[in-house]
């Protein structure tokens, strides 16, 4: 038995290493003097410096950052009324309106690149920031939904009718009972959302135009000609401050738990 | 209801996000570069060229699921079982290496499987001489695989995580074997979770133009590299819809698939 569970947990090693091993090396590599990715110089911060210095690698930052940021905010929004709208209607209505949902989830990037592309040249709009995020809400949204709407149905449900029945008028039920329950999911929705605006390549490959670069696009125009050491400077800076900030909330979380089970005990 | 207004803002980013979009790719794919009624950009899906690389994507993307569902079904029992703490942590450690651009993440693979690289040295002290996968096929194999597993194992673990721990007990208490217990029960009960992480590595994998660039070395050509060819460098937009709208016929078909074994969609990644 105990043998068995020693195999287990070599499985599971191996899949974390196959995982974290190409994050590793970009680590070390952006440590590396030298400009190679093969051969290894001596121990450097230069890359980390030249960042700084790089103007179309700052405004790449800002653009990622921005567009995530505008784009998660304005999907939770539309995200969050969706749900409250779609619990109001019929079965039937429903299902259509959650299968309309789950097409950008499902369908690849590059469809969903080119068709937004061709749609806003249609529409005679010039390709460029605003077309960009446009983009990033419509595929945003669907994940603010697939997080909400569970949450949101079980609360809509329970909760909401338990304040009307006391006397709250819908608006100060929704306010102050509904939307504090279901404020962790709507949070998690415009995590998600983020984390994909910020990912995302293809989408934008398509939709941004010649004007504009996000980090990804940035990257992608180095690929042919070598990409400079800076960007995994850049990357381990992204990748450190998200993990800081997700563990802190990971352990403020256990925590609140625990405090939580001690006032049951 | 004044509720049913919450609405307006999700349907109209669903008609001008999704709808008159995908509407566009149709009016392009059956259309020629004058705006008449063709099936020319359909059927060029038969030229040598183009239906060699849709069945070259076809291949290399079955191959990297079926490799990501071996490592996944397996390794979902282990997470199960090994009780590595809250599900969130177990999302966590597979959602994390997201942070890390994919394009670097899958360049890193070029340094560590060249010559004189990581699994190399580490071959070499066993005296095993490493295979050169750099620019093959096995490595985009391999970038696919590495990239879209976490798409495979959340889902899995998140419906082996239902599964009724009474229902695996009476089997055991029934007489049921080990061996029994998994395919009896485990699996079947899995299913919805295998469908939906089955079209969440294959629609990626089948569609990507950028694993092939990084680590085919521009040599191998994907559906994808064609298709966006078609919309960077060659500007015959009518093409590459047409090309598009081919490929698009493949996902559909998996997302019917899914959606036939994951009714309730409880195969989700969260």
């Amino acid at each position: 038995m105990k043998e068995r569970k020693g195999l287990r947990r070599l499985y599971l090693w191996i899949i974390l290493i196959f995982l974290y091993l190409p994050i590793f090396t970009l680590v070390v590599l952006s440590f590396n003097e030298s400009k190679s990715m093969y051969k290894w110089t001596g121990l450097s911060f230069r890359w980390y410096l030249e960042i700084f210095q790089d103007r179309s690698i700052l405004t790449a930052v800002f653009n990622t950052f921005a567009i995530a940021l505008s784009a998660a905010a304005i999907s939770t929004v539309i995200g969050v009324l969706a749900c409250i709208g779609i619990l109001s209607v019929s079965r039937r209505a429903q299902k259509v309106l959650l299968g309309f949902n789950q097409i950008p989830l499902l369908n690849a990037d590059i469809v969903m690149g080119i068709s937004l592309m061709l749609a806003f040249i249609a529409a005679g709009l010039y390709l460029n920031w605003g077309t960009v995020l446009m983009a990033h809400i419509t595929f945003c949204v669907p994940y603010v939904i697939l997080s909400v709407m569970p949450k949101l149905r079980q609360a809509g449900k329970d909760v909401y009718e338990a304040a009307l029945d006391l006397g709250a008028s819908p608006k100060f039920a929704f306010w102050k009972v509904v939307l504090p329950e279901i404020m962790p999911a709507v949070q998690s929705g415009f995590i998600l959302a983020f984390t994909m605006s910020v990912d995302d390549f293809v989408v934008t490959h398509f939709t941004r135009g010649a004007g504009i670069n996000t980090i990804s696009t940035l990257i992608y125009s180095q690929l042919k000609v070598g990409v400079r050491p800076t960007m995994f400077a850049l990357s381990t800076v992204i990748f450190a401050l998200v993990l800081l900030v997700l563990l802190i909330s990971n352990l403020s979380a256990a925590r609140t738990e625990r405090k939580k089970e001690g006032v049951k005990e | 209801m004044s509720r049913r207004w919450a609405l307006v803002p999700y349907i109209v980013t669903v008609i001008t996000g999704t709808v008159f979009p995908l509407l566009m790719i149709v009016y392009y794919g059956f259309t020629d570069r004058n705006g008449a009624f063709s099936l020319s950009n359909i059927l060029a899906v038969f030229q040598y060229a183009h239906i060699k690389a849709l069945g070259y994507s076809l291949l290399l993307s079955g191959i990297s699921t079926a490799v990501c569902l071996c490592l996944a079904f397996p390794l979902a029992i282990v997470l199960k079982n090994i009780g590595v703490g809250r599900k969130g942590f177990v999302i966590f450690i597979f959602i994390l290496p997201m942070w890390m651009n994919f394009m670097l993440r899958t360049m890193a693979w070029q340094v560590i499987l060249e010559k004189g690289g990581i699994i190399a040295s580490f071959l070499s002290v066993f005296h095993i001489p490493m295979i050169p996968i750099i620019n093959t096929p096995a490595a985009v194999v391999l970038g696919m695989v590495y990239d879209f597993l976490p798409f495979m194992v959340l889902p899995i673990y998140n419906v082996m995580l239902k599964i009724d721990k009474n229902v695996v007990e009476a089997a055991y208490d029934l007489g049921a074997s080990k061996s029994i217990v998994l395919r009896k029960i485990i699996f079947p009960l899995s299913i919805p979770g295998i469908a939906s992480g089955v079209t969440m590595v294959f629609v990626p994998s089948l569609t990507t133009f950028v694993l092939s660039n990084i680590l085919g070395g521009g040599k191998i050509y994907l559906i994808g590299n064609i298709i966006e060819q078609e919309f960077t460098v060659s500007a015959n937009w009518n093409l590459g819809s047409g090309l598009s709208l081919v490929m698009m016929l493949f996902i559909i078909v998996s997302m019917m698939i899914v959606s036939k074994f994951d009714k309730s969609g409880e195969g989700g990644l969260l």
